[in-house]
């Protein structure tokens, strides 16, 4: 039987301000445990959360961003259950009436327009997080507390997703665009990016949705990614042999690359939601609306429509451009001194972003900024310096930050390309090397190479290729 | 005259001229808790650095530098409140040996302003009652009657007030915990606007109901302490951003002419007879001092009792899940596992009226009942305050009985919280509407206990309450009557 898939994604992000949602504490993180800790996150008794600002205005700018309806007057509200990762036993989050509600993201994927509309985007506090010991029948664990009270903005899809792809695109896609609003550093490996799926099945043409299987403990794109491959071939298995897919939730077991049930509907928990009575609702004035929209850049699908519509970029190459915004930037930069996109793309692709990757760094801190860049390739593409000899005073003007003609003088690597200097040599080479004149007089087109490659040789790489190739052909004609 | 029987006011005065040392006076105390306090039980600690402080402030004195506006006064704590120096129980062996690492907004206040924290007083664990019969170390008796109760849940606060083992005492008040205490031991008792006293560092049972009251001898010492107390705190998002007035300076500029208003519902069924004869006579002396009395309706004054018990049970067992036993407070000795701890902890710990809450608290925020009791009990809080606002467009003070019958006796109602629950019907609606509301002395039953009048007012209008009741105090002598078991 064939089935159509049916994905919903909730994204937790954490927020990187410098203290957490209702306490004043740090919220660095790779602190000693429970060095960041007060009455408020630890919830002793007679202590009270009071709202960071900061992380409240990020959430906003978040909820706009994804083009969200916002709640002018929104309200916080406890969620109940016990864990001892929770020190109030209940979580400070949103539930009837969210910052944000009925957004959407355009998904960024090759050929294709799919839009994904989001639920609700909401605000709320991190648990801590629990330590296990190493031996495995200890009976106790520690709990560090550093967390406990970080900002998350919680974003919750609709189930609109409909395969392994879009359900990578739409990861990909709201990365860029909370880097772009700059409001979380997104690092996965950190914790500051979370997903938890949500998947379904349904017999191919039936309006009606399946039993969803929620998957827990996902914590990388590619985790995410396995876990739903994995789920939707679990899932047609047991409906193909006739059986019945259970609402459930499952943890996702990435050494074994499979998931494992970890509670049923029946065992899930009643969180008891109430509003918040510790905080007053917050009110949206306009002029802070304004602000926060007017803060948000050009975001990623703007950016990418723009660079294949304006610079006739490949989706590929656009694509790779805009993952950063300040790679696409940079482009941006470059575009202004300079008007040959696609050499510009062809250089940040395959030179710059290759140099960031090998020596870990960012496009900030890199030494040959815009102009310096165009100025090199300018001069490989007026044919003063060659291609491989630009390269080399790339990796120069990346160590040294120097700009590119000072190094082409120091080395000496302008190219001949004045006809007269190079006309005895080419004349030299035709005549050493009779056969292969004859090769290439008698069609064999290829043969010409070696002789570029012999005055090459000669001028210790200084011979402009193009111009030799022209000579070469113009003087065995003769 | 000996100095325990002097008020807050005149005793700050004597340690300021010089004539009384604070050392003195704090001696004094300490003693007199010694020989009385085992009859009321109003005491869970007493702070035992109470005399270097008040030795310390006497050095001041004797310097001639300047001393804080409760300069030697001893101020008991009710022990929901979180002091640095002594245990904060909350009346639970849940916390029975928790030590807090901070302290409570308004505990910084009193020591800002030389005030000594004398010790900290017994209630109903954490709050929940209305007779200290249900605090989890001791029962709490009232000083006119030491076979009665003393109300509650601050019963410790206004009976060691109305002992004279206490000048002046915080409590708290989520539902009358104040004003009924102080009622039933012929005290003071005001709560004021929710808000206008920062929350930080009181324990929480019902978070949008809790504030922090005042217990004292007369209005006098209540403006005093409020003075010092009150105010914008920024670590309490609910407190208020509104100017506080000069209530001593103020306290006898009354208007010439107010209104007070009488609700009829607050006189109905199961008023008893006495006490609503007393506040008929009370409302007579505001008469014949040119107040205009009017009655009056506030409609939705018989859901009160319910809407109120549905919400604060909801925030309560909200507000106690965090007793786990994980990070403080009591642990179970045995248990097989995490869930197996939590359960044990528990319910070796709470009490059974904290239990009773918690679990009608859980069943009222479940899943298909929320909006059948907590949204409903939410619409009936709006009712309620909007019934106090449409009064307080025609009528300045509402005065009503504090409590519908006279302190009963210990043991008597333990086993039907129903009964218990009434006596805070006609305290209840000024926590809903969040407005302010003050207990005063205003005459005794015919086998001489002490009857409550409760004038309410509008939101942040402290002054003018503790004005008319001071009006009333100069025009009585209720307030000055003492126990006889003080005597002896």
């Amino acid at each position: 039987m064939e089935f159509d898939v049916v994905i919903g994604l909730e994204t937790h992000v954490e927020l990187h301000t410098d203290t957490k949602l209702f306490c004043g504490c740090s919220s660095k993180f790779g602190s000693e445990p429970n060095t960041q800790t007060c009455p408020v996150c630890l919830a002793l008794p007679g202590a009270l959360p009071v709202m960071n600002r900061i992380a409240f205005n990020y959430a906003l700018k978040a909820a706009l961003a994804l083009n969200c309806k916002i709640n002018n007057l929104t309200h916080f509200d406890r969620k109940g259950y016990y864990y001892p990762d929770l020190p109030k036993n209940f979580q400070i989050s949103q539930n009837y009436n969210n910052l944000g509600t009925d957004g959407f993201i355009d998904l960024i994927m090759e050929g294709q327009n799919k839009r994904v509309t989001l639920h609700n985007v909401h605000l709320e506090e991190d648990a801590g997080k629990l330590l296990h010991p190493e031996e495995s029948n200890a009976d106790y664990s520690f709990v560090d507390f550093n967390r406990a009270g970080i900002p998350l903005l919680e974003i919750v899809s609709n189930p609109d997703i409909q395969s392994v792809e879009e359900a990578e695109a739409y990861m990909q896609t709201l990365r860029s665009i909370l880097h772009y609003i700059n409001i979380s550093d997104c690092k996965m490996q950190e914790g500051s990016l979370r997903f938890e799926a949500s998947i379904s099945l349904k017999e191919s043409g039936v309006t009606e949705l399946g039993n969803r299987v929620e998957i827990k403990n996902l914590n990388s794109v590619r985790s995410v990614i396995k876990s739903i491959e994995y789920e939707i071939n679990r899932q047609s298995n047991v409906l193909n042999q006739g059986g019945v897919i259970h609402r459930e939730t499952r943890l996702w077991d990435d050494k074994n690359q499979k998931s494992e049930r970890m509670r049923s509907k029946e065992e899930s928990q009643d969180y008891r939601y109430f509003p918040e009575p510790d905080l007053v609702p917050v009110i949206i004035e306009k002029s802070l609306l304004g602000d926060e929209r007017a803060s948000i850049p050009e975001l990623p699908m703007c950016r990418l429509k723009r660079f294949m519509e304006n610079y006739k970029l490949s989706f590929y190459d656009a694509n790779i451009l805009i993952q950063d915004i300040f790679i696409a930037d940079y482009f941006d930069e470059c575009t202004k001194d300079y008007h040959e996109p696609k050499a510009i793309s062809n250089w940040i692709i395959n030179e710059v972003l290759r140099y960031l990757n090998e020596n870990k760094i960012n496009i900030s801190g890199f030494n040959i900024r815009p102009k310096m860049l165009t100025e090199l390739i300018k001069l490989v593409e007026d044919g003063v310096i060659s291609k491989a000899a630009a390269k080399s005073v790339f990796m120069e003007m990346a160590l040294r930050g120097t700009n590119a003609n000072v190094i082409v003088e120091e080395k000496g690597l302008v190219q001949i390309s004045n006809t007269n200097e190079l006309e005895s040599i080419v004349a030299d080479i035709i005549k050493e090397n009779e056969k292969v004149v004859t090769d290439f007089k008698n069609g064999k087109k290829n043969a010409i190479g070696f002789l570029v490659g012999k005055i090459m040789q000669k001028t210790k790489g200084k011979a402009n290729p193009k111009v030799v190739n022209e000579m070469l052909e113009n003087m065995i004609k003769q | 005259m000996h100095l325990y029987e002097f008020t807050a006011l005149q005793i700050k005065e004597k340690i300021k001229s010089g004539e009384t040392l604070a050392q003195e006076v704090i001696k004094e105390l300490l003693d007199r808790i010694k020989v009385k306090d085992p009859d009321i039980g109003s005491y869970l600690s007493i702070n035992e650095n109470a005399l270097s402080k008040a030795c310390a402030i006497d050095d001041k004195i004797k310097s001639g530098q300047t001393v804080g506006a409760l300069a030697g006064i001893p101020i008991a704590i009710k022990d929901n409140i979180c002091t640095l120096d002594l245990k904060t129980t909350c009346g639970s062996k849940v916390l029975s040996s928790f030590l807090s690492p901070y302290n409570a907004h308004v505990v910084e206040c009193i020591e800002k302003e030389d005030g000594i924290i004398i010790g900290k007083t017994n209630l109903d664990e954490f709050g929940m009652g209305s007779t200290t019969e249900h605090s989890g170390f001791k029962v709490t008796r009232n000083p006119w009657d030491l076979q009665r109760i003393p109300g509650g849940s601050s019963g410790g606060a206004a009976a060691s007030v109305a002992a004279d083992i206490s000048f002046l005492s915080l409590g708290s008040d989520t539902g009358g915990s104040v004003r009924q205490p102080a009622s039933f031991c012929g005290v003071v008792g005001l709560k004021p606007t929710y808000g206008r006293i920062s929350r930080y560092g009181l324990v929480a049972f019902a978070s949008s109901l809790d504030q922090i009251g005042l217990i004292s001898k007369d209005v006098a010492d209540t403006a005093l302490l409020l003075q010092v107390i009150c105010g914008y705190d920024n670590r309490d998002s609910t407190s208020l951003q509104k100017d506080v007035p000069k209530y001593i300076e103020q306290l006898d500029s009354i208007e010439k002419k107010f209104k007070i208003g009488v609700p009829k519902e607050f006189f109905a069924n199961g008023l008893n007879e006495e006490i609503s004869k007393s506040v008929n006579e009370a409302l007579d002396v505001f008469k014949k001092n040119g107040a205009e009395i009017v009655e009056m309706s506030l409609p939705h004054t018989e859901f009160g009792v319910a809407a109120y018990y549905i919400i604060s049970a909801a925030e309560a067992s909200s507000n106690l899940a965090r007793y786990d036993g994980v990070r403080y407070g009591y642990r179970t000795q045995n248990c097989k596992n995490i869930i197996d701890m939590y359960e044990r902890s528990r319910s070796e710990s709470f009490g059974n009226e904290v239990k009773r809450r918690i679990i009608m608290g859980n069943y009222v925020l479940s899943t298909g009942y929320y909006d059948a009791y907590y949204l409903k009990a939410s619409k009936v809080r709006t009712l309620i305050k909007n019934d106090f606002d449409k009064a307080f467009e025609k009528v300045d003070y509402i005065i009503s009985p504090t409590t519908p019958v006279p302190a009963y006796k210990v043991g008597e109602k333990v086993s039907d919280p129903l009964e218990m629950y009434l006596l805070d019907t006609y305290t209840i609606p000024a926590n809903l509407a969040g407005i302010p509301g003050i207990s005063i002395p205003c005459g005794f039953t015919n086998n001489g206990l002490p009857i409550g009048m409760q004038i309410m007012g509008r939101h942040y209008n402290e002054q003018g309450l503790l004005q008319v009741a001071r009006k009333f105090e100069s025009e009585t002598d209720f307030h000055k009557i003492k126990p006889k078991f003080n005597a002896t």
